[in-house]
Formats: C-alpha cells, sequence, structure tokens
C-alpha cells in the first residue's frame, strides 16, 4: 500500500495529527520514567537484609527504677538483670533462641562509627570507612540466621558486658564480606587487626558473616552493608532482644512474651505499640514512603495509558465521520473492507511512530532533568523499546474500534450528496 | 449575549454526551492528580510559623578539627557544643535566644497499676516559649533563674494534660517524669508547627503530634537526661560528660527584629569564631545564620518523594489537556455548517470565539468540580498512608478555590486552537451543499 494518499489525506488535519502525536510522545516519556522508578522502588524493597527475617522477634523494654548504667556496681547489676531475661526467653517453650541486641536491619537506629587499619589516625565518625555496629552475645548470630562463611562464632566465654556509655573497644569482632572486602580487597580478613574510632585498641576479625545490611534506612547508602558484630552486652536503662521462634509460632510468641517477662521481673516497661515488634512489621515501615511511591506510578501509568487511548479514540472517530464520503467513493472503486481497515491502522501507526520517536527524546530529557534533581539512575535502552512497542500497540488497539466502523461505510454513500 | 452562548454551548454538549464526558472526566483526572499532590507538597513545605518566621534564625558554628575542611565550601554541622551554646545564650546579643536539644521521657501514669510511657520532649533554656509564640492554656514558661538553678519545673503539651488531669488547670500540680516529680508551670494549647523546625536536625520526626513535655536544659541534664543526636568530633573518654566532650548535641534559635539586627548578629557570630580560634578552641572560622525558611530548604525537610509525585501530576495534567483540546477540536469542527450559518447571519470572527471559550469555561467548571471530588478521594487516601503527616492531609480554602482556577485555566488554554479553528471557518463553502 503506498504511503503517498495516507499522508496526503494526514496534511488537512495538521492539528489533529500534532495533537495526537503530542500525546503519545508525552505518555511515552512519562510513563518509560514512571515504570523505571517502580522498578528501582521494588527492587530496592526486595533486597535481602541477610538474616532470616521470619519468626524474628524484637523485644524493647526499659527498666523502672534502675541502677545507673554509669557505675561498675550499677552496670552488673544491670547485667544480672538482662542475663536473668535472657534465661527466662531462652526458657519459653517456642523460642529457639534468643540474643541481647542493640538494633536491627531497617530499625533505622544505630551507632555508627569508623573503622581503621592503623590506630589513632582519624577523627571518629569522618574515616572514609563507616560501619554499623550491632552489641550481641554469642547467640546473636543464630538468633538472626547469619551465614559464617570464614572464621567462626563467639564462644560464650569470649562475651563480656559494658555499660552503654564505656567507650572500651572489643578484642575480637566478626564483620560481613563487603566489609572484609573493602578494607582487605586481596586477603582473607580473619586474623587482621582493625581499629573503631580513630582508638588505639586493636581488635582482630575472627569470623566473616556473608551479608547484613545496616539499620539504617534512606540515609547511609555509602555503608549498607558494612556491619560489625561485637561481643558485648549492653547495660543501659533499656534491654533490647531479638528472639527466633519456632516457624509459625510467632505470633503466640509475641502475644505471650511480654507478658512472660513482667512476670519475672515487673519493674520494666515494655511499650504496647513498639515493644514487641516483629521483623516484617519493621521492615514493612522502613520501605512504606517506596512502596507507596511505587504504586502511586501504577495507578499513574494506568490512568494515563487509558486517558490516551480515549483521547485516539475520539480523534479518529472524528476523522472517520469526516471522511465518509472519501470512504464510500473508495469502496466504490473496489476497495475491500480489509483495505478500508488496514488504511486506518497504517495511518495510526505513521503517527504513533512519529509521536513515539519525539516520545523517545523526551523520555530521555526527562530521565537526564529526574537523574539531576533526585537520585535516579540512568533509564536502560530497553526501556525505551519497551515503550515504544507498548505506545504502537496502543494506538492500534485504541484506533481498532473507529477503523472497524469506517470499514462498514457502505459504497453507496460515494452516491449521496449529503 | 452571554446567555445566548450558555444556550448554545449547553444544547452542543447535550448532543453528543459521550465526547463530552469523556472530555469532563479527562480534565478532571487531571485536576485531581495534581490538586492532590499539590495539597501534600504545600503541607510539607508550608511555613510553620507564618508571622514570626521571619525573624527567626538557626545559628551554626564549626568547633571541628581541620581535616576535611575546604574554606568556603564545607558547611558547619547542625548542631552545636554545649560550651559555644552558653556562651552565644549568655551573651544575649539578639531579642531573644534558646538553645534546644530532643529528649525521651517516661511519663508515670496517674492510676498505681498503669504502666509507664514514653513520649517526646524538649530540653531548653527559658526564651524558648517567647520566642517561638508558643500558646499558653494555663500558667507561662519558667525564668531564667529557674534555668540556672535546675528546678524541676515542666511544660507540658494540652494533649497530655487532657491525658492526664482531663483538661483541668493543672498549674502547681505534680507530674512524675523518669522517676523525679516535676511541678508543672505551663500548659500549652494545641502547639504542632509542620514541620517540627526547631527539632529539624536534633532527631526525631519532622511531622507530627508535636512534643509532650519541655523542661529546663540544665535541669533534664542533671537527671542525666541524654539528647537524641550527638555527634562527636574528638576522642571521648566519658560520654556521661556531654558538657565537656568534644560533642555537638544542641541547636540554637534566635529572634532577630530588622535587617540591622541580623547584620550586626551575623558580625557578632564571625567574631565569635575568631575569638575561639584565637583561643584555640575552633580550628575552621565558618558560622551560618539562616532564616527559618532558608534554614528547612537547606536541610531539604520536604521529602524529594513528595517533589517528584507533584511533578508527575502536572506531566499528567499537561497530556489532560492535550487531551482535551484534540477533543474539543474534534467537537467544533464538527459544527463548521452550524458555524457557518451563524456567520451567514451576521456574527463576527470574535463571536464565534467567544462561543467555543464560553463551551470551553463550561467544561472547565464541570472537570472542576469533579476534580475536586477526586482531588478529596486522593486526599482521602493520602490521609489513610502511615505517613507522619497523614493526619494533616486536608483541602483548605485556598486550595478549593485553586481547584476552580487550575481548571478554568486549563480548559481555556485547551479551548483557544479549537475556538480559533472555528473562528477562521469560511461561511460560503459551509452554505453550499457538502
Amino acid at each position: 500500500m503506498s504511503l503517498h494518499p495516507i499522508l496526503a489525506a494526514l496534511r488537512k488535519h495538521k492539528a489533529g495529527v500534532v495533537l495526537i502525536a503530542l500525546q503519545i510522545a508525552l505518555t511515552l516519556a512519562i510513563v518509560c520514567n514512571a515504570v523505571f522508578i517502580i522498578y528501582s522502588r521494588v527492587e530496592k524493597v526486595n533486597r535481602p537484609t541477610g538474616i532470616d527475617e521470619s519468626n524474628l522477634l524484637l523485644i524493647t523494654e526499659q527498666w523502672v527504677g534502675a541502677p545507673s548504667m554509669d557505675t561498675p556496681a550499677g552496670v552488673q547489676q544491670l547485667d544480672s538483670m538482662l542475663r536473668q531475661d535472657l534465661d527466662t526467653l531462652r526458657r519459653m517453650p517456642d523460642v529457639t533462641s534468643a540474643t541481647t541486641i542493640t538494633s536491627l536491619p531497617l530499625l533505622n537506629s544505630s551507632w555508627v562509627g569508623g573503622i581503621a587499619l592503623k590506630p589513632g589516625a582519624q577523627t571518629p565518625g569522618k574515616n572514609d570507612v563507616q560501619t554499623a555496629m550491632y552489641f550481641g552475645d554469642e547467640q546473636m548470630v543464630g538468633t538472626l540466621g547469619l551465614q559464617i562463611v570464614e572464621g567462626r562464632n563467639f564462644n560464650a566465654s569470649e562475651i563480656a558486658n559494658k555499660g552503654m556509655r564505656d567507650q572500651r573497644e572489643p578484642p575480637i569482632v566478626i564483620i560481613t564480606q563487603d566489609l572484609a572486602k573493602r578494607l582487605f580487597p586481596n586477603d582473607s580478613a580473619v586474623g587482621k587487626v582493625v581499629y573503631f574510632d580513630g582508638g588505639n585498641t586493636p581488635s582482630t576479625i575472627i569470623g566473616v558473616v556473608k551479608r547484613m545490611q545496616t539499620p539504617a534506612v534512606g540515609w547511609g547508602d555509602r555503608f549498607t552493608w558494612y556491619s560489625t558484630l561485637m561481643p558485648f552486652r549492653i547495660n543501659a536503662s533499656f534491654a533490647r532482644y531479638a528472639v527466633r521462634t519456632r516457624p509459625g509460632r510467632l505470633d503466640a510468641v509475641a502475644r505471650s512474651v511480654a507478658g512472660t517477662l513482667y512476670a519475672s521481673n515487673r519493674l520494666r516497661v515494655i511499650d504496647e505499640d513498639d515493644g514487641v515488634k516483629r521483623f516484617s512489621d519493621i521492615r514493612a515501615e522502613a520501605y512504606r514512603a517506596d512502596i507507596g511511591m511505587a504504586v502511586l506510578m501504577g495507578v499513574v501509568c494506568l490512568i494515563l495509558l487509558a486517558v490516551t487511548a480515549a483521547g485516539i479514540v475520539g480523534l479518529t472517530s472524528f476523522w472517520v465521520g469526516q471522511r465518509h464520503r472519501q470512504i464510500g467513493v473508495r469502496r466504490a472503486l473496489g476497495a475491500r473492507k480489509i483495505d478500508i481497515l488496514h488504511y486506518f491502522q497504517l495511518e495510526n501507526l505513521m503517527i504513533a511512530g512519529a509521536g513515539a520517536v519525539v516520545g523517545i527524546v523526551l523520555a530521555l530529557g526527562l530521565n537526564r532533568l529526574l537523574m539531576s534533581k533526585f537520585e535516579m539512575e540512568s533509564l536502560p535502552v530497553y526501556y525505551v523499546v519497551l515503550g515504544l512497542l507498548m505506545v504502537m500497540l496502543l494506538g492500534q488497539i485504541a484506533v481498532f474500534v473507529p477503523a472497524r466502523r469506517a470499514s462498514n461505510v457502505p459504497p453507496v454513500v460515494a452516491t449521496r450528496s449529503v | 449575549m452571554l446567555g445566548y452562548y450558555l444556550d448554545l454551548a449547553v444544547r452542543s454538549l447535550k448532543r453528543n454526551k459521550v465526547l463530552t464526558a469523556l472530555m469532563i472526566v479527562t480534565l478532571a483526572l487531571g485536576i485531581g492528580a495534581s490538586i492532590t499532590t499539590l495539597t501534600v507538597l504545600k503541607l510539607l513545605s508550608g511555613d510553620p510559623l507564618p508571622g514570626k518566621s521571619g525573624q527567626l534564625f538557626y545559628a551554626r558554628v564549626d568547633p571541628n578539627p581541620l581535616e576535611g575542611y575546604v574554606p568556603g565550601q564545607t558547611k558547619p554541622d547542625s548542631i552545636m557544643t554545649y560550651t559555644d551554646a552558653m556562651n552565644l545564650l549568655h551573651a544575649h546579643r539578639a531579642t531573644r535566644q534558646a538553645a534546644m536539644a530532643l529528649i525521651d521521657a517516661k511519663i508515670d501514669a496517674r492510676q498505681p497499676n498503669e504502666h509507664p510511657y514514653f513520649a517526646d520532649g524538649v530540653m531548653t533554656t527559658s526564651e524558648f516559649f517567647a520566642l517561638f509564640n508558643a500558646p499558653f492554656q494555663y500558667g507561662g514558661g519558667w525564668t531564667a533563674d529557674d534555668d540556672e538553678g535546675r528546678a524541676t519545673l515542666v511544660v507540658i503539651a494540652g494533649f497530655l494534660n487532657d491525658k492526664l488531669f482531663g483538661g483541668a488547670n493543672s498549674v502547681g500540680r505534680i507530674i512524675r517524669i523518669d522517676d523525679r516529680d516535676f511541678r508543672i508551670v505551663g500548659v500549652l494549647k494545641h502547639w504542632a508547627p509542620q514541620p517540627r523546625f526547631y527539632a529539624t536536625d536534633l532527631g526525631g520526626r519532622d511531622y507530627g503530634d508535636g512534643d509532650a513535655v519541655f523542661m529546663p536544659l540544665k535541669t533534664a541534664r542533671s537527671l542525666d537526661k541524654g539528647p537524641q543526636d550527638t555527634e562527636c568530633f574528638g576522642p571521648v573518654t566519658d560520654l556521661k560528660d556531654l558538657e565537656t566532650a568534644p560533642c555537638e548535641w544542641l541547636g540554637f534559635w534566635v529572634q532577630l527584629d530588622d535587617r540591622a539586627a541580623v547584620a550586626s548578629y551575623r558580625a557578632f557570630l564571625d567574631g565569635y569564631a575568631r575569638q575561639q580560634a584565637a583561643l584555640g578552641r575552633f580550628k575552621r572560622s565558618e558560622t551560618s545564620l539562616l532564616d527559618l525558611m532558608s534554614w528547612l530548604s537547606d536541610q531539604q525537610v520536604v521529602p524529594n518523594d513528595a517533589k517528584l509525585q507533584t511533578y508527575l501530576a502536572f506531566g499528567f495534567l499537561l497530556i489532560c489537556i492535550v487531551n482535551t483540546v484534540g477533543l474539543l477540536l474534534a467537537k467544533c469542527l464538527r459544527r463548521s455548517r452550524e458555524i457557518g450559518v451563524r456567520r451567514a447571519l451576521g456574527a463576527t470572527r470574535r463571536d464565534i470565539f467567544a462561543q467555543f471559550m464560553v463551551e470551553a469555561a463550561i467544561i472547565g467548571v464541570a472537570g472542576g468540580v469533579l476534580g475536586l471530588a477526586l482531588a478529596e478521594l486522593g486526599l482521602w487516601g493520602v490521609r489513610h498512608q502511615p505517613a507522619e503527616y497523614a493526619g494533616l492531609a486536608h483541602l483548605d480554602v485556598q486550595m478549593f478555590f485553586f481547584t476552580f482556577v487550575v481548571a478554568l485555566v486549563a480548559s481555556l488554554v485547551a479551548g483557544l486552537l479549537p475556538a480559533w479553528r472555528a473562528c477562521v471557518v469560511a461561511p460560503a463553502p459551509q452554505l453550499k451543499a457538502a
């Protein structure tokens, strides 16, 4: 089929052609970027933290009338209360393991410090390599389900306790694989010595775990996978425990654990809303903004596609109406119904094609703008190609009904004068 | 004439109900999306203290060591050390000034067998309330003498007063915080500036219900209460003694009433930094004095996601307008005959133009009404999101009228091309039998 008649006809309706092409271009630009944003957010939200997230509870409680954490006697008293709690928790029938811990991935509350290969050189917190610290006992690795890939876990005898404000550094630590590769790219990290917060105390790395995310949400992207485990029970006016339950018993334990702890020692406060948290809730809270954004983008994309389709249907119907006589003449001269259908489909293909080309340029331009103003990555090429195909398909679907109506115009219309 | 155009417009719209409905719905969708996101953005980036925000300034100095310092580029940290805050406070160079940090307060319930609970609080100095025009329902703040004397006084928020004392005048009564008895000297009326600008970067949420308790800084410290955010820039031997440790944990706000006062305070800050450098305490000479709105902008309090959503919504509105242009064009070109007849009967080009603009305006008003309904729906959806600012997402009077303005402008812009194309239709060819 020759294109010349189609082009000639379109030239008579420049405004309409421009409008459809413009709509397709804008839709392509926005939908490509919106889908990319959705994909990036979904990818971020699905990142595994490295711990075993099912069956994990976090219990946070504050002591009432507790001794001071800054005197040695007070620290020991707090420690014995903490160890009594751990004992109580470990005795619960559905609990497989429990540990004291200061934070969890995605909790958004953490100790962050610098880690270095030399003593005393850098000021704390302003180092090149930062890490989030998790303080716990020998059951921390097991409770969280971390995977040791080199070296070993702490022994019970290696766990000490200290007051929260005690600046003592640990003699041994476990770090994550990403942190090990960062500090020692060519060597095994096990057995090496590191220094924390610009201090002079050497800490030996005794083990490496595969993966553990830091508690940071929305900040700390530079050190998301740099975590350090430290063998200390932290004694303070509050205490935190991570508890791993038997599969399927998470809800039962979550309901009964506060009561069990109160029964063992009444002098405490476990907040009704936040005191006992399932890890799935921690994860949902951490990522709720991202999920909200993805959903919003999805809804807008769908509505946008519907609006564009409706516009194409409307405008094409109008053209068909205007060219009633011409269609009749063509049919009278021997064109089949399918020829008329193909004519309108091809016409739409050409307009959509022109619009899509402009749309690709707009999509890339919009992507650059978003990259400069917000933290976005560069749009991969296949998105643009997929967007192009989708928009062309959309045009074809939208034009089908008006084109069918056009093809049903009887040849006798050519003979009528109205 | 307007009545005639309205009549014509309504008739023509009724003639093709599907197309009319399509146009109105399209426009309404675009408007609904734009107004929803714009309302949320306005909520997040609005002025938390209109009327006073122009006089409030946030001061910053930089006690950090030289490492990583690029003169002229490195900005001071957002919090300062105790020494600096007290020096600036006692210099009293501004009309009012206050140092503050955020705390967690454990409040004992009044009934003996109820568990205590935790609330957000602020530890600050006496001028805090006058500085921010915090409204009192009962009583007032404490004095500078109370600050120095570490008096166990507290100001509580209205919602806490409602919870503990049923909303009665509780001035003079005792409230037990962190196992210590505090005497209430004042109860605030509902005061929750959005965002909680005085606590930006002190830790804690930017939007929400407001703080529950306010206590004198020295009193809180004497009870060993720590701030929620501490940044240390040197080796720390004893974190308990935050007053002397090389750690930053206080925010410092001042009230400056005119431009001369601002200039003189800025000079004072620079002089202070130089003096501290001469004493060997400071290595960097950067200071900063930003007014409230600039400070919020500097801290990028408005989440990027909110801005992204607003841009998306306006892009969506643009597509909806283009769509409406196309549909309006289709509609009015279909009536070339009618236009030809009107022109032959003596209507000028301007009359035809006006007729079609009126038609577009009607679409705009209808689209605005529907768009308003959709925006309310959208905001209802936002209110049910578990975000910090969710409960505040409401359409206020200003946004209500703005919706109609946007709808009308959008439809009139959309109507320009079709109206112009209609008015250039030559009457003669249309009158001949087509």
